[in-house]
């Protein structure tokens, strides 16, 4: 399992160095990595199928919690197998979409490390782990959307998405936190233990609304769903890819993964009903007002998100499978729309939908796939979409109070909009007449045009023989949401009832509409009026307002003098030490063991003293590396005096080497400049003198501490038993701390090496003058 | 004798904190000799200072009878030292590097901000 | 600096040195001494022979250039740091011989650590200051 899922990350590091040779022709090799692993995950439907789940663990860093912990039950097994269904699609898609692209290796690598992470998200069972991987969506989805990064769009369309996902993230991470330290585990399938106690505890509020911001950024919530049509800068496999199955349901799959643990009460109910409900509308509406393809589908993708997110916090048993069927449903057709989208892009040039007709006559394979889509989407009887419609409107009708009404008309408004949508987008380029200038359009490669036709077909499997996934699948899924199990088959007629009639007034006012509305550019404008009232506006002025304060504080704070910055740390140190010192109590000396003073030592002292300030203040550059010397060879002769002969030899050798290295360089160089003035030195002597001060004081206050000296002890006692040396200096450094000895003389290599080559730079760069 | 070693530690931070500030290159590199050896001085001072005993077993016994400096602050001062030559050493070719390129010893003619970076 | 003295001095006082700090390399396991003061004490001796004799003169006396020597020494000393490894023990753990041998007392992986730290010193210091004087001029 863990190679399962690491296993795209190592495809990402090998495509480094090997990504040459599978630019050509081999490029359809790589679909093997998601190929295999649908086909493993799919090895596990029978047992999940029987209510089991599968855990996998592996230790990686204990203390603190963090496992390698996975999980696959119905849900995750749900996300795995459209994770690596639609990614094996969009893979052999893209090696045809793509062809020939000069980064096209690079494309595969962002792939599958997405692909990976992905994986990783549904499977983790700990939070923690959860998270890293829901990063990893993050940072990878950034490439992704980034792909065609010498567009400006496109570079600002993956910063905004990384930001907000990033920034919900953060959040994110705050709540699991809060989450795993109340409950006292990070591992989800503990945590359900500590369900009711989270329930009640005060913070749980807290808890919620930071992982609904986490969910709703990434899932594209109002008011935060403004990054996902910009993402739709990204090549249209890579769309197809994040918008239908995977990036944008990450934030649904952490909502009802975490809803056996924190959801039902009202505050989960409410924000989500609420949220999800303008969403859904939002979207919907949007789309209708759109011309360009891929923007019709980006707020249909919107409102379908809402739709999760709405049935999720309605959170009855109806809701919840309403939820599974609908993430399948809109998985198959998005996905599906999108690669045809993709098609028609890619041979005619245009996604402007008010440019294209009639290409049912050029590209018939694909016209049956879009047509097939649409229908699914429209939610027509023996589609899939037909049982998701059914299933949401038999949620909503189940609430209680004055909600049926409201939140079903509401699913009623959202559904006719989004039929509309797909109608646009499945069947409008195809129908009517061929326009001239695309006679010689023709179909592409049959890699491009398979997989849509091949989703859209399945969409259709599924409506017309339901039990195909039912039990095997969706079931599972619902159940793993509400941690018990219930048996709910999928009917494809129920009879006539209400639901029944609400789908046929949504199908007859979506069809009608189509027929009536004529998409056109205007609309387009009449939307664009209320731009200053979009969130992303207000988002764009956020960041352009950042980025202006940003500036000013590094015009100010980052001015580029070393001398400045010195100034500042130094005194903040001093500020913040003396703070302590002062408030500390007052500073005594207590003598516990004190040398005596002898004469000779007194005379170091004063040398040592008199040579530094002859350091500081001489003009001469001789004086001063004399004088440098003078105070290695005292503080020399201290370590004479105190026992330490290690010291002193290495002290003696390295001042004789100092000493010839400043003769080498330093009398080439020019004579001391005094460049500040009187009053910048006194400040200075200022500053330096008080921070020397309260160096002095903290030691006098850390002799006062007693003294531990229980390693010392330890080496002391096992210098000659353990490594058999009596010099206990030596010992240390080639046995006891021998890792860190060996990487000091590699810092030492490195340092040689860094002078050698800033030489011979040095030398390059005047031969070209 | 202690109360003197603090005395001088402070010296040796003050003064290499000032040639710190200075704008000269040269006495940046002096400043931070001064400062190093002031910080070898502190982790010697407070691994407790010993006359005469050297952490050296003696040659009949197995370990120590008697008292002895403690070898830790020692074994880390002795890396320190060994560094800090790289460290100098390193820091003095770029400073002469520096010197050749802009022809100047004024850390003030190294970097002014440009304003096109921010 | 080219006094005829101190010229003849440098001679006689090369191999001197040279001894002096693979005597106080072998014996640092006991007595003060040790892989870095070794190591610096022979660079010294090298310096002082550049000094009167001139860097080129001294690194023809070398032979290798002393660069060729940080591989060897850093080599050397992970190798010794590795060998327990062999033996299925962990890494850094001591291997000693048992019989004692004179002046250097018992011969372990540890010395070899030593003599390894001994070459890289002696490698980075050297190449340090040749190299300035090399190109600085």
């Amino acid at each position: 399992m863990l190679i399962a899922v690491l296993a795209g990350l190592f495809v990402s590091v090998l495509l480094i160095p090997l990504g040459r040779l599978f630019k050509g022709r081999l490029a359809v090799l790589i679909s093997l990595l998601p190929t295999s692993l649908f086909a493993y995950f799919a090895s596990f439907i029978p047992t999940i199928a029987n209510g089991e789940a599968i855990s996998f663990h592996y230790p990686w860093v204990p203390s603190l919690g963090v496992d390698f912990h996975f999980r696959l039950d119905g849900l995750s097994l749900l996300f795995s197998l459209l994770i690596t269904g639609i990614g094996s699609l969009v893979f052999l898609y893209a090696s045809s979409y793509l062809k020939g692209h000069r980064y096209l290796d690079r494309f595969y690598a962002y792939l599958s490390l997405f692909m990976a992470s992905m994986l990783g998200l549904v499977l983790a069972d700990n939070v923690l782990l959860l998270f890293i991987f829901w990063e990893l969506t993050s940072i990878s989805s950034f490439f992704l959307i980034g792909f065609n990064n010498e567009d400006a769009n496109s570079r600002k369309s993956s910063l905004t998405a990384l930001a907000v996902t990033g920034g919900g993230g953060f959040l994110l991470m705050a709540g699991l936190i809060l989450m795993g330290h109340l409950s006292g585990t990070y591992a989800i399938q503990e945590m359900l233990n500590a369900s009711s106690f989270l329930k009640a505890h005060p913070w749980y509020p807290a808890i919620l609304a930071l992982i609904f911001a986490g969910a709703f950024t990434k899932s594209a919530q109002f008011p935060f769903h403004f990054w996902l049509p910009g993402a739709m800068k990204a090549p249209t496999p890579i769309s197809a890819y994040l918008h239908s199955a995977t990036m944008v349901k990450a934030g649904v799959y952490l909502l009802a993964r975490l809803y056996p643990i924190l959801g039902g009460t009202e505050y989960w109910t409410y924000p989500l009903i609420v949220v999800g409900g303008i969403t859904m509308f939002y979207g919907a509406f949007h789309s209708i007002f759109r011309t360009d393809l891929k923007s019709i589908l980006a707020y249909s993708t919107i409102s379908a998100l809402g739709i999760l997110v709405f049935l999720i916090g309605i959170g009855t048993e109806q809701a919840l499978l309403a939820a599974a069927v609908f993430i399948l449903v809109h998985a198959l057709y998005k996905a599906s729309l999108f690669l045809t989208t993709g098609v028609l892009d890619h041979e005619t040039g245009t996604r402007e939908i008010t440019q294209l007709g009639g290409l049912r006559k050029v590209l018939l394979p694909l016209a049956i796939a879009g047509l097939l889509a649409a229908l699914s989407s429209a939610g027509l009887p023996f589609t899939f979409g037909f049982i998701g419609k059914d299933q949401i409107y038999e949620a909503t009708l189940h609430t209680e109070g004055i909600m049926p009404i409201v939140l079903t008309s509401l699913a009623v408004i959202t559904n006719i909009l989004l039929l509309y949508a797909g109608l646009l987008v499945g069947l409008k380029p195809f129908a009517g007449k061929l326009p001239e200038r695309y006679q010689a359009v023709h179909l592409p490669h049959w890699l491009m045009w398979t997989p849509p036709l091949l989703l859209a077909l399945m969409g259709i499997a599924f409506g017309a023989f339901p039990a195909l996934i039912d039990a095997s699948l969706l079931n599972p899924a619902a159940t793993a949401m509400i941690n018990e199990t219930f048996d709910s088959p999928l009917k494809l007629w129920h009879g006539f009832n209400l639901v029944l009639l609400l789908s046929g007034i949504t199908l007859a006012l979506g069809a009608l509409l189509y027929l009536m509305r004529k998409p056109s550019s205007k609309s387009m404008a009449s939307i664009e009026r209320f731009n200053y009232l979009a969130p992303q506006y207000i988002f764009g002025k956020l960041a352009r307002a950042v980025r202006r304060f940003a500036a000013r504080y590094t015009r100010t704070l980052h001015n580029g003098f070393l001398r400045v910055y010195l100034f500042r740390i130094i005194m903040f140190a001093v500020l913040l030490l003396g703070f302590r010192l002062f408030t500390g109590g007052p500073i005594q000396w207590i003598p516990a063991h004190l040398s005596p003073i002898s004469v000779y030592e007194v005379a170091v002292l004063g040398i040592l003293i008199a040579a530094i300030f002859l350091t500081v203040n001489t003009s001469s550059r001789l004086t001063a590396v004399v004088a440098t010397s003078v105070i290695g060879y005292c503080i020399c002769l201290l370590f004479v005096f105190y026992s330490a002969p290690d010291l002193a030899m290495t002290q003696f050798t390295i001042d004789t080497l100092t000493v010839v290295l400043f003769v080498l360089v330093l009398f080439r160089l020019p004579p001391f400049l005094n460049l500040a003035n009187r009053r910048d030195r006194i400040r200075d002597w200022l500053l330096a003198s008080s921070f020397g001060a309260i160096i002095a004081l903290i030691t006098i206050q850390a002799m006062n501490q007693p003294f531990d000296d229980a390693v010392s002890k330890f080496y002391g006692e096992n210098a000659y038993v353990l490594a058999k040396g009596k010099n206990v200096v030596n010992v240390i450094l080639v046995d006891f701390r021998g890792i860190d000895t060996m990487f000091e003389v590699v810092v030492l290599s490195i340092a040689a090496i860094g002078v050698v080559s800033l030489l011979k730079l040095k030398l390059k760069a005047s031969e070209k003058e | 004798m202690e109360l003197l070693l603090v005395i001088l530690i402070g010296v040796l931070y003050a003064t290499g904190i000032f040639m710190l500030l200075r704008r000269s290159m040269v006495k940046l590199l002096i400043g931070l000799i001064l400062l190093g050896n002031g910080a070898n001085l502190l982790i010697f001072l407070l691994g407790r200072i010993t006359k005469g005993a050297p952490p050296v077993i003696d040659s009949a016994a197995k370990f120590f009878t008697d008292v002895y400096a403690d070898p830790i602050p020692q074994a880390l001062i002795l890396t320190a030292i060994v560094i800090s030559f790289g460290l100098q050493a390193f820091a003095i070719v770029l400073l002469k590097r520096v010197y050749v390129l802009i022809n100047s010893d004024d850390l003030d003619d190294l970097n002014t901000p440009e304003e096109e970076d921010i | 600096m080219k006094s005829t003295i101190l010229k003849t001095a440098s001679i006689y006082l090369l191999p001197i040195l040279l001894l002096f700090s693979i005597f106080i390399l072998l014996r640092g396991h006991y007595f003060p001494g040790g892989g870095f003061v070794g190591g610096l004490i022979a660079a010294i001796a090298f310096v002082l022979h550049s000094f009167t004799h001139g860097t080129e003169a001294t690194l023809k006396l070398l032979r290798i250039h002393p660069s060729a020597l940080i591989p060897v020494g850093l080599a050397l000393a992970a190798i010794s740091m590795f060998a327990p490894m062999l033996n299925g023990q962990p890494v850094m753990t001591g291997l000693w011989f048992d019989q004692p041998v004179p002046v250097i007392g018992l011969i372990g992986s540890a010395l070899f650590f030593d003599i390894g730290v001994y070459v890289v010193v002696i490698g980075v210091v050297l190449t340090i200051l040749f190299t300035i004087a090399q190109y600085s001029g």
